[in-house]
């Protein structure tokens, strides 16, 4: 793909100059183009043409190299999905844990081959059920747990040696990860044998999620207590899945996306070097999450960018020595800020498009949304459909039977070289600035994702942008076109019950001894993680654990930046 | 004589951190001339209405994606009766079903947006309602 001769580039240059001067402007005269300027929604220009001069200066060997080597442009494994697939893998959750169990196994019975727990807010946020901040949250937005004894409801009937399992919680990310170990423990599956993911990446909180408890400083330091836990006791768990989703659905582009992800990942393993572990025992297990919007090639780019990007950080900037501490595995949703509510199944073309993306540019694990996502939480039917969407690409189109099947195409390894190139000019600013913190202090992501989204919403008004069904082909839409998931009120009470149940029946000094126990060895050095396990054993419940940690730790309060 | 700029407090009750729509049309509303307060996250509907009073707005927009809504908003509702708020103009965005829509406007929600709504809407509707109270 490289012309290395000098003869055969000049003659292409030559050509394309001709081609320039006299048949583009010929076919304009009477064919002028739809817009003055073609920009993607990074606003990286895009040219009319690419052709081999833009890959000229790219060496194969060492930009692309082969899948499953560095710098894993191609792929992190050798012959992906000609392989395995890719794990289907439906974030759900929502009511109380037997509902959610339910579901979970409805969509293992329709093929899933990964679990992934939406919580609800009172959970995400370390409160009880009970807690005066949870009324009318309760298993609405995600399952809710507040103990062990839920989290035995939620995972009956499932086998955890048989299932890896993903968890999106960040906060009390320690306290939920506690009880799988000790779901694991009561099925008799051992530490070894337990595969999942806990989202635990806290510093996108801050900027993006903003779904935080604790301060950074502290968040980190129990982001870290789970990185070595799983350094040392769970081989196959992945203790942090470094989140772009989250900055992109808050309004970021793609560019941002990419450079504030890595630059949170370069911040949990400066973490961990400086808690004394060594990059190569821990760097191979870090995974990243990102989203798929709806430019199709951009987001293929950002992908293979994400990947080089990270081998290279991870070799030059850590000096990590096996290929492994090297690769980026990812798992990629599809854009929940794209659905649109209004024509709502259109949303399945949208999530296709957004799911072929993430399969060109090779991720590891893939969710579908749901059709039916801007008007409520996904219905049975919407989320079969979601789930057949990644089956008819699997199985239907052909996409996985070669390994990075667009590598090589001059526009997409040029944008693949232009996104990489704006998310290290990133990089080196947020390291001027003084690092993560500094940069969060300062609301230098914040504001710089609060620009995007204003602009992209502007873009959406004016119509500078079309989005089909919102602001051109609008049609009169008297009813919602399809039927959504209602949760039942009732699922509050009856969840208080159970906990209030629980605080009466427990041992309760035994709990009172595992927290107090806490709260002395929260400001020490020593890793929290046996204690927490202990203390959910206990059947202490979340929001104790956590207001232990609020009152040693502190709360942190939102910067707000508009 | 001048106009008097209209106030507008947009505000995020519940536990959800989807503020991407709150923060899009508090900016709109600014750069319509308005002068706008954003509360921040997971305010509590005694926060709000507290807010409502010492910054003497004329208009407070409610954003949430939660799904707690309709045990939310009604208190907020309830609390500014308490307090005479009755004047100031309440609308709301965010992931609201259609069966709510009708019983939230009947407790006085004057309008709901739903994903999708262009910032000139909202800047509009607003405009319209305060001009046609002063």
């Amino acid at each position: 793909m490289t012309f290395k001769e000098p003869k055969k580039l000049n003659e292409l240059t030559e050509q394309q100059e001709l081609w320039e001067k006299n048949t583009v402007p010929n076919w304009l005269k009477r064919h002028p183009e739809r817009k003055k300027a073609f920009h993607n929604i990074s606003e990286i220009p895009i040219k009319r043409l690419y052709t081999p001069m833009d890959t000229k200066t790219l060496n194969y060997i060492q930009d692309l190299g082969f899948p499953g080597e560095y710098p894993f442009t191609r792929g992190v494994h050798a012959t992906m999905y000609r392989g395995r697939l890719w794990t289907m893998r439906q974030f759900s959750g929502f009511g109380t844990a037997e509902q959610t169990n339910k579901r979970f196994k409805y969509l293992l019975q329709e093929g899933e081959t990964g679990l992934s727990i939406a919580f609800d807010y009172p959970t995400i946020m370390g409160y009880d059920s009970d807690h005066p901040m949870s009324i009318g949250e309760v298993g609405r937005c995600g399952v809710a747990i507040s103990s062990l004894k839920d989290f035995e409801i939620l995972f009956d009937g499932i086998p955890l040696d048989k299932v890896t399992t993903s968890m999106t919680i960040n906060g009390p990310a320690s306290m939920l990860l506690a009880m799988y170990v000790a779901i694991g423990d009561k099925q008799g599956v051992h530490h070894t044998r337990l595969g999942g993911t806990t989202q635990n990446d806290l510093l996108k909180e801050f900027f993006a999620q903003k779904l935080c408890i604790f301060p950074p400083r502290p968040s980190v330091r129990l982001v870290t207590d789970i990185v070595e836990y799983c350094a040392k006791n769970l081989p196959k768990w992945n203790p942090i899945s470094i989140s772009g989703y989250h900055i992109r659905e808050a309004g970021s582009n793609a560019v941002q996306e990419l450079a504030f992800t890595l630059y949170d990942g370069i911040a949990y393993v400066e973490a961990a070097l400086e808690r004394g572990l060594k990059v190569d025992d821990f760097a191979p297990r870090l995974s990243f999450f990102f989203a798929s919007h709806n430019d199709l090639f951009e987001e293929i780019a950002k992908f293979r960018a994400a990947r080089r990007l990270w081998a290279k950080l991870m070799k030059d900037r850590f000096h990590a020595q096996k290929p492994r501490s090297m690769w980026m595995r990812m798992h990629v949703q599809t854009s929940g800020c794209t659905l649109t509510a209004s024509q709502p199944i259109n949303n399945i073309i949208r999530v296709t498009l957004q799911s072929l993306a993430a399969i060109l540019g090779g991720t590891q694990s893939l969710h579908t949304n749901s059709h039916d996502e801007a008007l409520c939480l996904p219905s049975e039917e919407a989320v079969r459909i979601a789930l057949r969407i990644q089956q008819i690409i699997a199985h239907e189109s052909g996409v996985p039977n070669t390994v990075d099947l667009v590598g090589g195409s001059y526009y997409v390894e040029s944008l693949t070289n232009k996104m990489e190139e704006k998310a290290t000019d990133y990089i080196d600013k947020i390291d001027n600035m003084g690092g993560v913190y500094e940069a969060i202090d300062r609301g230098f992501f914040q504001k710089e994702i609060a620009n995007s989204a204003y602009k992209y919403q502007r873009e959406i008004d004016t119509k500078k942008r079309v989005l089909v069904g919102v602001n051109d082909y609008v049609i009169e839409e008297h009813e919602c076109p399809i039927e959504l998931l209602r949760i039942d009120p009732k699922v509050e009470k009856q969840q208080i019950t159970r906990l209030q149940k629980l605080r009466r029946e427990r041992n309760n000094d035994k709990a009172k001894q595992v927290l107090s126990k806490l709260h002395d060895a929260a400001d020490r050095d020593n890793n929290l993680m046996p204690m927490i396990i202990e203390a959910v054993k206990a059947y202490a419940t979340l929001g104790e654990i956590t207001d232990v940690l609020r009152k040693v730790y502190g709360e942190y309060k939102e910067l707000i930046v508009v | 004589m001048s106009k008097k700029k209209i106030r507008v407090l947009v505000a995020k009750p519940g536990l959800d951190s989807h503020d991407r729509g709150a923060k899009v049309v508090a900016r709109a509303l600014r750069d319509a001339g308005m002068e706008v307060i954003y509360t921040g996250l997971r305010q509590t509907p005694e926060q709000i209405v507290e807010t409502v009073l010492q910054e003497d707005v004329d208009v407070l927009g409610l954003s949430i994606l939660s799904g707690a809504h309709m045990t939310l908003f009604p208190k907020i509702i309830e609390l500014m009766e308490k307090k005479g708020l009755n004047d100031v103009l309440v609308f709301a965005g965010g992931i609201i079903p259609e069966e709510d829509i009708l019983p939230l406007k009947k407790l006085g929600v004057k309008e709901i947006f739903g994903p999708g709504t262009p910032t000139d809407t909202v800047v509009n509707f607003v405009k319209e309602h305060v001009e046609k109270s002063r």
